[in-house]
Protein backbone atom coordinates (compact mmCIF):
# COMPACT_ATOMS: atom_id res chain seq x y z
CA UNK A 1 0.00 0.00 0.00
CA UNK A 2 1.24 3.47 -0.80
CA UNK A 3 0.51 6.83 0.73
CA UNK A 4 -2.01 7.78 -1.96
CA UNK A 5 -3.83 4.46 -1.61
CA UNK A 6 -4.02 5.01 2.11
CA UNK A 7 -5.40 8.50 1.58
CA UNK A 8 -8.01 7.10 -0.78
CA UNK A 9 -9.16 4.71 1.89
CA UNK A 10 -9.40 7.60 4.31
CA UNK A 11 -11.42 9.60 1.81
CA UNK A 12 -14.07 6.92 1.59
CA UNK A 13 -14.53 7.15 5.35
CA UNK A 14 -14.23 10.88 5.80
CA UNK A 15 -16.91 12.17 3.52
CA UNK A 16 -16.66 15.75 4.74
CA UNK A 17 -13.21 16.22 3.26
CA UNK A 18 -12.10 15.75 -0.31
CA UNK A 19 -9.32 13.40 -1.34
CA UNK A 20 -7.19 16.35 -2.48
CA UNK A 21 -7.42 18.04 0.87
CA UNK A 22 -6.66 14.83 2.71
CA UNK A 23 -3.69 14.18 0.46
CA UNK A 24 -2.31 17.64 1.18
CA UNK A 25 -2.90 17.24 4.90
CA UNK A 26 -1.28 13.81 5.14
CA UNK A 27 1.70 14.98 3.09
CA UNK A 28 2.20 17.92 5.39
CA UNK A 29 1.83 15.74 8.46
CA UNK A 30 4.49 13.28 7.27
CA UNK A 31 6.81 16.09 6.26
CA UNK A 32 6.60 17.58 9.73
CA UNK A 33 7.03 14.21 11.34
CA UNK A 34 10.16 13.50 9.30
CA UNK A 35 11.65 16.89 10.17
CA UNK A 36 11.02 16.40 13.88
CA UNK A 37 12.44 12.88 14.00
CA UNK A 38 15.54 14.06 12.17
CA UNK A 39 15.93 16.81 14.74
CA UNK A 40 16.22 14.17 17.43
CA UNK A 41 12.71 14.48 18.82
CA UNK A 42 10.95 11.36 19.97
CA UNK A 43 7.61 10.52 18.37
CA UNK A 44 5.20 8.24 20.15
CA UNK A 45 2.00 7.03 18.53
CA UNK A 46 -0.07 5.20 21.11
CA UNK A 47 -1.13 1.80 19.90
CA UNK A 48 1.23 1.90 16.96
CA UNK A 49 4.83 2.51 17.91
CA UNK A 50 7.55 5.04 18.52
CA UNK A 51 10.41 6.58 16.58
CA UNK A 52 13.63 7.88 17.99
CA UNK A 53 17.22 8.53 17.02
CA UNK A 54 19.94 6.26 18.30
CA UNK A 55 23.61 6.92 18.24
CA UNK A 56 25.92 4.49 16.50
CA UNK A 57 29.64 4.54 17.19
CA UNK A 58 32.12 4.76 14.40
CA UNK A 59 33.33 1.32 13.33
CA UNK A 60 35.09 -0.56 10.60
CA UNK A 61 32.74 -2.62 8.49
CA UNK A 62 32.91 -4.62 5.31
CA UNK A 63 31.04 -4.22 2.11
CA UNK A 64 29.40 -7.65 1.96
CA UNK A 65 29.58 -7.74 -1.81
CA UNK A 66 33.16 -6.71 -2.45
CA UNK A 67 34.64 -7.52 0.94
CA UNK A 68 36.30 -4.13 1.12
CA UNK A 69 36.87 -2.57 4.50
CA UNK A 70 34.91 0.64 4.94
CA UNK A 71 35.03 3.13 7.74
CA UNK A 72 31.69 4.13 9.23
CA UNK A 73 31.70 7.44 11.09
CA UNK A 74 29.77 8.22 14.23
CA UNK A 75 26.18 8.46 13.16
CA UNK A 76 22.54 8.42 14.15
CA UNK A 77 20.00 5.91 12.95
CA UNK A 78 16.22 5.96 13.24
CA UNK A 79 14.78 3.30 15.45
CA UNK A 80 11.16 2.27 15.13
CA UNK A 81 9.72 0.19 17.91
CA UNK A 82 6.28 -1.30 17.30
CA UNK A 83 3.95 -0.91 20.28
CA UNK A 84 2.89 -3.85 22.37
CA UNK A 85 -0.70 -3.45 21.17
CA UNK A 86 0.38 -3.68 17.56
CA UNK A 87 2.42 -6.76 18.37
CA UNK A 88 -0.31 -8.48 20.30
CA UNK A 89 -2.80 -8.36 17.53
CA UNK A 90 -0.92 -10.82 15.40
CA UNK A 91 2.12 -12.54 16.76
CA UNK A 92 4.33 -9.67 15.90
CA UNK A 93 7.38 -9.50 18.11
CA UNK A 94 8.43 -6.14 19.47
CA UNK A 95 11.91 -6.60 18.23
CA UNK A 96 13.93 -3.44 17.99
CA UNK A 97 14.44 -2.81 14.36
CA UNK A 98 16.95 -0.29 13.26
CA UNK A 99 17.43 1.09 9.86
CA UNK A 100 21.07 1.71 9.37
CA UNK A 101 21.89 4.81 7.49
CA UNK A 102 25.08 4.57 5.55
CA UNK A 103 25.88 8.11 6.37
CA UNK A 104 28.73 10.09 7.80
CA UNK A 105 27.96 12.45 10.61
CA UNK B 1 8.94 16.92 24.33
CA UNK B 2 7.61 13.78 22.80
CA UNK B 3 5.47 14.28 19.73
CA UNK B 4 2.08 12.58 19.84
CA UNK B 5 -1.01 12.23 17.70
CA UNK B 6 -2.36 15.43 19.24
CA UNK B 7 0.53 17.38 17.69
CA UNK B 8 -0.07 15.74 14.35
CA UNK B 9 -3.76 16.64 14.51
CA UNK B 10 -2.82 20.24 15.14
CA UNK B 11 -0.55 20.35 12.08
CA UNK B 12 -3.31 18.83 10.00
CA UNK B 13 -5.96 21.29 11.20
CA UNK B 14 -3.59 24.14 10.42
CA UNK B 15 -2.78 22.94 6.94
CA UNK B 16 -6.24 22.10 5.65
CA UNK B 17 -8.33 24.30 7.90
CA UNK B 18 -10.55 21.64 9.41
CA UNK B 19 -11.70 21.43 12.99
CA UNK B 20 -9.42 19.92 15.61
CA UNK B 21 -11.90 17.19 16.24
CA UNK B 22 -11.97 16.23 12.60
CA UNK B 23 -8.18 16.37 12.43
CA UNK B 24 -7.94 14.02 15.38
CA UNK B 25 -10.26 11.56 13.69
CA UNK B 26 -8.21 11.64 10.50
CA UNK B 27 -4.96 11.03 12.37
CA UNK B 28 -6.55 8.13 14.21
CA UNK B 29 -7.89 6.57 11.03
CA UNK B 30 -4.56 7.11 9.34
CA UNK B 31 -2.73 4.95 11.86
CA UNK B 32 -5.65 2.52 11.99
CA UNK B 33 -5.38 1.97 8.21
CA UNK B 34 -1.63 1.65 8.46
CA UNK B 35 -1.93 -0.92 11.18
CA UNK B 36 -4.60 -2.91 9.37
CA UNK B 37 -2.50 -3.11 6.22
CA UNK B 38 0.48 -4.36 8.21
CA UNK B 39 -1.63 -6.93 10.01
CA UNK B 40 -2.85 -8.16 6.62
CA UNK B 41 0.82 -8.67 5.83
CA UNK B 42 0.98 -5.81 3.36
CA UNK B 43 3.98 -3.48 3.19
CA UNK B 44 3.21 0.21 3.38
CA UNK B 45 5.28 2.74 1.52
CA UNK B 46 4.94 6.37 2.52
CA UNK B 47 6.70 8.63 0.05
CA UNK B 48 9.34 10.95 1.53
CA UNK B 49 8.98 9.23 4.90
CA UNK B 50 9.74 5.54 4.76
CA UNK B 51 8.51 1.99 4.31
CA UNK B 52 6.98 -0.32 6.88
CA UNK B 53 7.65 -3.95 6.07
CA UNK B 54 6.35 -7.11 7.62
CA UNK B 55 9.11 -9.61 8.12
CA UNK B 56 8.73 -13.24 9.06
CA UNK B 57 11.25 -14.80 11.40
CA UNK B 58 11.54 -18.55 10.95
CA UNK B 59 10.82 -20.92 13.77
CA UNK B 60 14.02 -22.01 15.46
CA UNK B 61 15.38 -24.04 18.33
CA UNK B 62 16.21 -22.04 21.40
CA UNK B 63 17.07 -22.82 24.97
CA UNK B 64 15.49 -21.85 28.22
CA UNK B 65 18.47 -20.11 29.83
CA UNK B 66 17.33 -21.11 33.32
CA UNK B 67 16.76 -24.81 32.83
CA UNK B 68 18.78 -25.45 29.70
CA UNK B 69 15.83 -27.21 28.05
CA UNK B 70 15.55 -27.05 24.31
CA UNK B 71 12.43 -25.25 23.20
CA UNK B 72 11.02 -24.51 19.79
CA UNK B 73 10.50 -20.82 19.18
CA UNK B 74 7.58 -20.58 16.75
CA UNK B 75 7.56 -18.55 13.59
CA UNK B 76 6.80 -14.94 14.30
CA UNK B 77 6.54 -11.63 12.58
CA UNK B 78 8.14 -8.26 13.10
CA UNK B 79 7.67 -4.88 11.56
CA UNK B 80 10.66 -3.17 10.12
CA UNK B 81 10.79 0.50 9.29
CA UNK B 82 13.16 1.70 6.61
CA UNK B 83 13.47 5.45 6.40
CA UNK B 84 13.34 6.90 2.92
CA UNK B 85 16.40 8.43 1.31
CA UNK B 86 14.94 11.87 2.04
CA UNK B 87 14.54 11.14 5.73
CA UNK B 88 18.05 9.72 5.96
CA UNK B 89 19.47 12.85 4.42
CA UNK B 90 17.59 14.90 6.99
CA UNK B 91 18.96 12.72 9.80
CA UNK B 92 22.50 13.13 8.55
CA UNK B 93 22.62 16.72 9.74
CA UNK B 94 21.88 15.70 13.32
CA UNK B 95 24.71 15.69 15.83
CA UNK B 96 27.12 17.59 13.67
Amino acid sequence: MTRSQLVQRLATKKTSLGADELERGVKYMLKNLAARIARGERVEIRGFGSFELRHRHAREARNPRSGHLVHLENRFVILFKPSRELCHEQMITPKRTTAACEQTT
Amino acid sequence: MTITKADMAQWLAQEIGCSKREAKEIVNSFFEELKEALLRGEDVKLTAFGTFEVQTRQARQGRNPQTGDTVTIPERRTIRFRPSQALRILTRAYGR
